[in-house]
């Protein structure tokens, strides 16, 4: 059990060490200020980045995090947190 | 006035390209240039410009075009300012063209172009700046017989130069394309005299360019101050090409 807690525990710090890498990426290139990156934040509405911003930011991450991100596995993808979902299912 | 500003001429080593490569550095620019056939010797420019920086490349390869890209970013920085003018011709009517001869001119003329443009546009989106001149040619719009494949690439230059100085626009990147008309070069000089004589006929100004005129405005769409100018498309024609 104590194990499992553990291994659990590994996982959220590494997920929350890969979210200020990956917010750190978002800041920079979507020029924002760090509160505004948070999972439920729009990139259109709320960060208003245009479509080459968010190119940008798919660039930024692959270098950042060492992944590749074919064009179709960005479909659907409008918010920082399915954006982070996507990158943190690669590594 | 440049400002050092780092350059890289596809198909620097001759023709167009070799002249683009020697006003920019008369102009004050870094300037690297690909080869691919034949190196070029002469890389001093007049007192005080910085020599060229020939890197072999063949433009067919996104490989090469890569590396070449990842020697000049080592030695001089990242390219703010590119020129693409390798290109070559492959005439033939089109009955007689093959499908190779029609493949390898798309391929140097227009897929390089969209190799080497997207390469550098990275660079330049993350560094808010870049100029990107396309080299075309009057045939894109009068079209010319023996020249499908070449005319094709060239014009198509035109809507690929268009859209993505639409997509770099909010990044302070400009994409102009030149068209220049009959230009002494070795592509002109291999053709019968003529045909030479033919095509200046055409020409309003009644003779060939040379090459130093068509970089002139290659010069001046490269400089900070044509910050205004994107997606057009200036014909150095001598009058050639007037009213398309």
């Amino acid at each position: 059990m104590s194990a499992g807690r553990d291994m659990k525990g590994d996982r959220s710090v590494e997920n929350e060490a890969a979210f200020e890498k990956f917010k750190s990426c978002a800041v920079e290139v979507l020029q924002v200020p760090a509160e505004k990156i948070t999972l439920d934040a729009r990139f259109s509405d709320d960060l208003e980045a245009d479509s080459l911003e968010v190119v940008e930011l798919v660039m930024a991450l692959e270098e950042a995090f060492d992944i590749t991100v074919e064009e179709t596995e960005l479909e659907g993808v409008e918010t920082i947190g399915q954006a982070f979902e996507l990158v943190t299912s690669k590594i | 006035m440049s400002d050092g500003r780092v350059v890289l001429v596809t198909g620097g080593s001759r023709g167009i390209g070799l002249a683009c490569a020697r006003r920019l550095q008369a102009d004050g620019y870094q300037v690297a240039i690909t080869w691919k056939s034949e190196a070029p010797n002469a890389l001093d420019g007049p007192e005080g410009s910085i020599p060229l920086l020939p890197v072999r490349c063949d433009v067919n390869s996104t490989a090469e075009i890569d590396r070449a890209f990842d020697e000049v970013e080592a030695a001089l920085g990242n390219v703010e300012v590119l020129v693409c003018s390798a290109g070559i011709t492959d005439d033939t009517l089109l009955l007689r063209m093959s499908e190779e001869k029609w493949a390898r001119v798309i391929d140097t003329n227009l897929t390089a172009v969209f190799r080497a443009t997207k390469r550098a546009s990275a660079r330049m989106v993350r560094a808010r700046y870049g100029r990107i001149v396309l080299l075309s040619s009057v045939v894109a719009y009068l079209g010319s017989a023996g020249q499908t494949n070449y005319a094709a690439s060239k014009a198509a230059l035109v809507g690929f130069g268009r859209s993505l100085a639409r997509e770099l626009a909010g990044r302070n990147i400009t994409v102009n394309v030149v068209a220049p008309g009959v230009v002494a070069t070795d592509m002109i000089a291999g053709l019968p005299d003529d045909r030479i004589a033919a095509l200046t006929q055409m020409v309003p100004l009644g003779r060939a360019a040379e090459p130093e005129e068509v970089a002139n405005v290659v010069a001046w769409l490269a400089a900070d101050a044509s910050a205004y100018v994107t997606g057009a498309v200036i014909p150095v024609d001598g009058g050639l090409g007037m009213g398309h």
